[in-house]
């Protein structure tokens, strides 16, 4: 099992590869598309290069549900319901998703994930 | 203009790599309309190339059936000019093929010159990504006869060694195109 500090250096390569951002900026509190601009299909690119970098299969809407947030079940009028929130925590262990809960529109997950929210969801695939 | 950025491949390995070769000639109208008075062949037009090389060795693992885009380019670099009379020959190398897509990396060389290195990344579209209500974009038999134009079939192998066949893909006519 790697250190922290190696999965941190393995996320920041794909993420510097993935989105052609400087190594400086993968900070662990910068977010994925708030301060590195990376757009939907960057996650994929990004999926593809964790499961090279650590030899793990990432299933589709394992890192980030988009079936949750597309399922009528779940959103009404743009935000995630409560029932919705407690499925998206049981999807996202890896995440802190308290801001979110705050104001949960479905926008706003994929602008809050930072790349520790990444680091942990890569611990937590080589822990299971 | 033919959006037809390969002449014709010398190598097609399923799943593996491939090598197609463009003849750049001053009878093409893009040669005199990039950089007035200085032919040149664009590296947007040397991208393509790279891209149609890599998407059709991409588009093979679908069984040329599925709607195969390019999806980003994830890394571009280009080191030189490549003018008429010369060859620019594309190696493109899958690193990564899965269900929802493919990464391939590619260079363009003229001779032995380093011309062009790239990363690419294709998506496949199923039916979650629908964005023509069901019809295909484009004719099988005008991708048969594509395929056929490049020599696809008449140099593509299975990592066995073993020859591809126009028959075991499903090139045929099924639905109405959008």
């Amino acid at each position: 099992m790697p250190t922290n500090e190696e999965i941190f250096e393995k996320v920041r390569e794909a993420l510097v590869d993935a989105l052609g951002v400087d190594e400086e900026e993968v900070t662990p509190e910068a977010t994925l598309q708030g301060d590195l601009d990376a757009e939907s299909i960057d996650f994929l690119d990004i999926v593809f290069r964790l499961e090279k970098a650590f030899d793990i299969k990432i299933e589709r809407g394992e890192l980030f549900p988009e079936d949750i947030l597309t399922n009528v079940d779940y959103v009404q009028d743009g935000k995630v319901n409560s029932e919705g929130v407690a499925k998206l925590k049981e999807r996202m262990p890896f995440a802190d998703l308290s801001k979110f809960e705050a104001n949960p529109i479905v926008q706003n997950l994929a602008q809050e994930l930072t790349v520790q929210d990444m680091c942990n969801f890569v611990e937590h695939k080589l822990a299971a | 203009m033919r959006w037809f950025w390969i002449d014709r491949f010398t190598e097609f390995v399923c799943d593996s790599h491939a090598t197609a070769v463009k003849g750049v000639s001053l009878a093409e109208p893009h040669m005199h309309e990039h950089i007035v008075g200085y032919p040149l062949m664009p590296n947007s037009l040397v991208t393509e190339g790279i891209a149609q090389a890599g998407g059709l060795l991409v588009s093979e693992h679908y069984g040329f059936s599925e709607l195969v885009v390019l999806a980003k380019l994830a890394k571009v670099r280009f080191h030189s000019h490549v003018r008429n009379g010369e060859t620019l020959t594309y190696r493109v190398k899958v690193d990564t093929l899965r269900r929802d897509g493919a990464v391939v990396s590619a260079t363009g060389h003229v001779g032995e010159r380093l011309h062009a290195e790239a990363q690419l990344f294709f998506a496949r579209l199923d039916e979650s990504n629908d964005v023509t209500g069901g019809a295909p974009l484009f004719r099988p038999r005008d991708l048969r006869h594509w395929l056929e134009l490049v020599g696809v079939f008449e140099v593509g192998v299975r990592q066995d060694g073993t020859r591809i066949r126009e028959a075991d893909y499903p090139l045929v006519e099924a639905s109405p195109v959008v």
